[in-house]
């Protein structure tokens, strides 16, 4: 009868389409699983992470990158010096270098690229080129900078993407087109999915170990959810999963001889913040409770499976000025309920408001649970992220407690300036932070560890812990670093064994 | 119904649609400049880039200029992407279009011949197994479908990949094989809920008087059945195989997030997270003309079926 036949047509029908697995991935080559997509190609008008992530020392660079101890190199400055009065940088371009539209750089295109911030940029990080008073082409291969005050600062900025080197031939379409010097070019962008590079032929850093690209191509393929992207990465169609929002399966991947785990770190410190300018946390010690009651290690272990570091400031290890302040506020619940007493906010009804993301939501509960231990009622009020979260707590800042990863690179002074959404009192601060930043880099370090330490002396939050860079990967994949002490992923040095 | 009464109704339904979706947008707390300009933004930033959006305007003007566009089969301009926004919609709701049909093919082609099954064996094992898993399958939820089919087949497997699109030109055979398991977590629960409805239907219609008169003419029970019977049993199943039309056009949206299909569904769900306000709403227009269609084609493919239901009214 016909069902047989029917059956027999199906099974071949199965057979057919899953035969062919291996060849799926190689047009891609190698494929990288990363979180959040790029709205579109701009990040001179868009914010969010994704797009410096994606073309920065991919697609664009800047005169100077930073490698992956942290450490200030040179790029499409071959060198530079600094002036007496620490105001004047003297940047020596390259020789030879085109931007991937076949136009040559020179100082001409730095000066086109850095005056334009002023001029066109609508993403508000532009502000951080602020500090720039001029820009001079002085000759083909020699660009002149002049900081309105010396500023240690400034020279780690311009390694990220306010720093990007464009021609002007290539911004006229920069949402869909990106021309840069760097050694991909993109090769397709299929917007909110994937982005595919090839590697350039003309690239000047291909005799450069550090900085060759060793694969032709590489695509960037975006997964919102985290379960997607792990069975994406079993089944074969991913071969790098960039950082994994679901740290609770990352053992059976180590125990997993076809994959690889990595843990490095990150420059995102995972905040419990409190808002020190009205109600409950104006108090000092309402704060402290907060700093002894919560049990940082034991956050870390239930919230995101124990991967991640105690750090006890808002600074990452891979900073010039880090300092492990984890032993500053040791757990001592004792001591946390003596202080709420003393603040008399036994009791005390709090708003914690906690974005939906997998790391915040894990957090909330066990702070919950670890808050009421000490007498303070904390009450979730879960938020859409962004949107929301931005709206209510960031702008509108009504929340006793919120927490959040605070991505951005070296945003100490960002985050405890009085104007953020902390409402950290910066009096104190300022004038030292100030300082360091004209001083000699010895100054910069000791008045940057001194603002970490006031900042932590006032409890004006709790770093719980720095964000783990915690990759997953195929076994043959080689050249995945450990950290990521900056705002992009270079993808030069992937390469599959063998 | 006459058909100046139905296009009325159609009418009348998309404009209070419309401004269903228009004011719920509006009431959304955060808006699409903030979230563009993130947490380096100033106050100033935000209201510029407001004005360039035309949210400076009143909102009764906003409406009505979004109506207008939408009359000449302009969506208007995605705020975040800056580029307009039909050709996007052209392109995704393919995606979902193919996603739900193709589960809807497989819903029929599994309900009717096991419905009509279950209810000529209905007083036998056979029939009572198969009302029993349909019963089963009615509870499962897609998602959990969608999980099932992704262990097993994907992962324990390896048959078909675990998520994912690649378009037909493509690769055709790629294309099939990522279809495969989104179009039965789709598909196998509707499929369920229809060979419940298949098997009363025939049931029923195994007592009905035109039945005997066949079969005492000298046709076997399935000859009657298959001759006489389907068509009077299709009535009642394709309405409900309209109603569950609709339900997997929205189901396809939570599908398309597990296996990450870039349909209309996952544009959907990105552009409420960046406050694309015209994005939503055109997207969201789109879904709605879509089941008011299939209401549509259902009511007129009654009379089709039973030209007795047209003259009546």
């Amino acid at each position: 009868m016909g069902g047989r036949k029917l059956t027999a047509v199906l099974a071949a029908v199965v057979l057919l389409l899953s035969g062919c697995q291996a060849g799926a991935t190689a047009p891609e080559g190698i494929v990288v699983a990363h979180t959040a997509a790029p709205v579109n190609l701009d990040f001179t008008a868009t914010s969010g992470a994704a797009i410096p992530q994606a073309l920065m020392e991919n697609v664009y660079e800047s005169l100077v990158r930073i490698d992956d101890d942290g450490e200030i190199q040179p790029a499409l400055a071959a060198s530079w010096e600094l002036s007496e009065d620490r105001r004047t940088y003297t940047f020596r371009l390259r020789p030879g270098v085109t931007f991937s539209n076949g136009e040559p750089l020179t100082a001409e295109s730095v000066k086109f690229s850095y005056d334009r911030i002023a001029e066109s940029w609508t993403n508000a990080l532009g502000a951080q080129m602020a500090a720039v008073e001029s820009t001079e082409a002085v000759d083909d291969l020699t660009v002149r900078i002049t900081l309105a005050t010396p500023s240690n600062r400034w020279l780690f900025t311009l390694a990220s993407f306010v720093g990007a080197v464009f021609t002007p031939g290539g911004v006229d379409d920069l949402a869909n087109t990106a021309v840069g010097t760097g050694p991909y070019t993109i090769d397709d962008y299929d917007r909110g999915r994937s982005l595919t590079f090839q590697a350039r032929d003309d690239y000047w850093g291909a005799n450069e170990p550090a900085l060759a690209p060793r694969s032709e191509r590489v695509t960037f393929r975006y997964y919102r959810d985290a379960v997607a992207a792990t069975n994406a990465l079993r089944f074969g169609d991913v071969d790098v999963i960039a950082n994994l929002q679901a740290p609770e399966v990352a053992g059976e991947f180590e125990r997993d001889s076809r994959f690889q785990v990595i843990e490095g770190t990150t420059t995102g410190e995972v905040l419990l913040s409190m808002n020190n300018a009205e109600g409950v946390f104006a108090d000092r010690r309402a704060r402290e409770a907060v700093m002894y009651g919560i049990d940082e290690a034991a956050v870390l272990e239930t919230a995101w499976a124990g991967y991640g570091t105690l750090i006890g400031a808002m600074v990452p290890p891979t900073d010039p000025y880090f300092e492990d302040l984890s032993g500053q506020y040791p757990f001592d619940p004792e001591r946390a309920r003596e202080l709420v007493g003393e603040a008399g906010i036994e009791g005390e009804t709090l708003a914690f408001t906690v974005p939906n993301l997998p790391y915040a939501l894990a957090i909330a509960d066990i702070v919950v649970a670890q808050l009421a231990d000490i007498g303070l009622d904390a009450r979730i009020e879960t938020q859409e992220f962004p949107a929301v979260w931005l709206d209510r707590t960031f702008t509108q800042r009504q929340f006793d407690l919120s927490v959040i990863n605070h991505v951005e690179p070296r945003d100490i002074l960002t985050v405890f300036s009085a104007d953020y959404y902390v409402g950290y009192d910066d009096s104190r601060i300022a004038p030292i932070a100030a300082e360091a930043d004209a001083g000699t880099e010895e100054e910069y370090v000791a008045g940057m560890q001194e603002v970490a330490r006031i900042i932590a002396d006032d409890a004006a939050a709790d770093p719980l812990f720095l964000f783990p860079n915690l990759v997953v990967a195929a076994a043959d994949i080689e050249g995945i670093r450990t950290n990521a002490p900056t705002d992009s992923y270079p993808i030069a040095p992937l390469a599959r064994r063998g | 119904m006459s058909l100046a009464r139905r296009l009325l109704q159609f009418v009348v339904t998309v404009l209070i649609a419309s401004a269903a979706i228009f004011w719920l947008m509006r009431i959304l707390p955060g808006n699409a400049a903030q979230v563009a300009l993130g947490t380096s933004a100033t106050p100033e930033a935000v209201a510029a880039l407001e004005e360039r959006y035309g949210h400076d305007e009143p909102l009764l003007v906003q409406y009505f200029s979004w109506i207008g566009g939408l009359l000449r089969g302009d969506f208007g301009e995605s705020y975040v992407l800056g580029t307009n926004i039909s050709p996007i919609i052209a392109d995704r709701v393919q995606v979902t279009l193919v996603l739900v049909l193709a589960s809807m093919l497989v819903a029929v082609l599994i309900a009717v011949p096991l419905g009509s099954l279950a209810a000529v064996a209905h007083r036998r094992p056979l029939g009572a197994l198969i009302a029993g898993a349909s019963q089963l399958g009615v509870a499962v939820p897609g998602f959990l479908a969608a999980i099932l089919l992704v262990l097993v087949f994907s992962l324990t497997l390896g048959w078909f990949p675990a998520n994912g699109w690649t378009a037909p030109a493509d690769d055709p055979l790629d294309f099939l094989r990522r279809l495969v398991l989104p179009v039965f977590a789709l598909g196998l629960v509707q499929a369920a809920i229809l060979t419940r409805y298949v098997r009363s239907a025939v049931l029923d219609i195994l007592n009905e008087d035109f039945l005997r008169t066949a079969r005492a003419k000298g046709l076997t029970r399935g000859q009657a059945l298959v001759r006489h019977g389907l068509r009077n049993a299709a009535v009642p199943v394709t309405t409900v195989a309209g109603v569950q039309l609709a339900t997997v056009l929205i189901g396809a949206v939570v599908i398309e997030q597990v296996f990450v299909l870039p349909g209309l569904g996952s544009e959907l769900v990105s552009a409420v997270a960046n406050r694309d306000l015209l994005m939503v709403q055109g997207i969201v227009m789109v879904l709605v003309v879509l089941v008011l269609l299939i209401n549509v084609i259902v009511d007129v493919l009654y009379t089709v079926l039973d030209p007795r239901i047209g003259r009546a009214a």
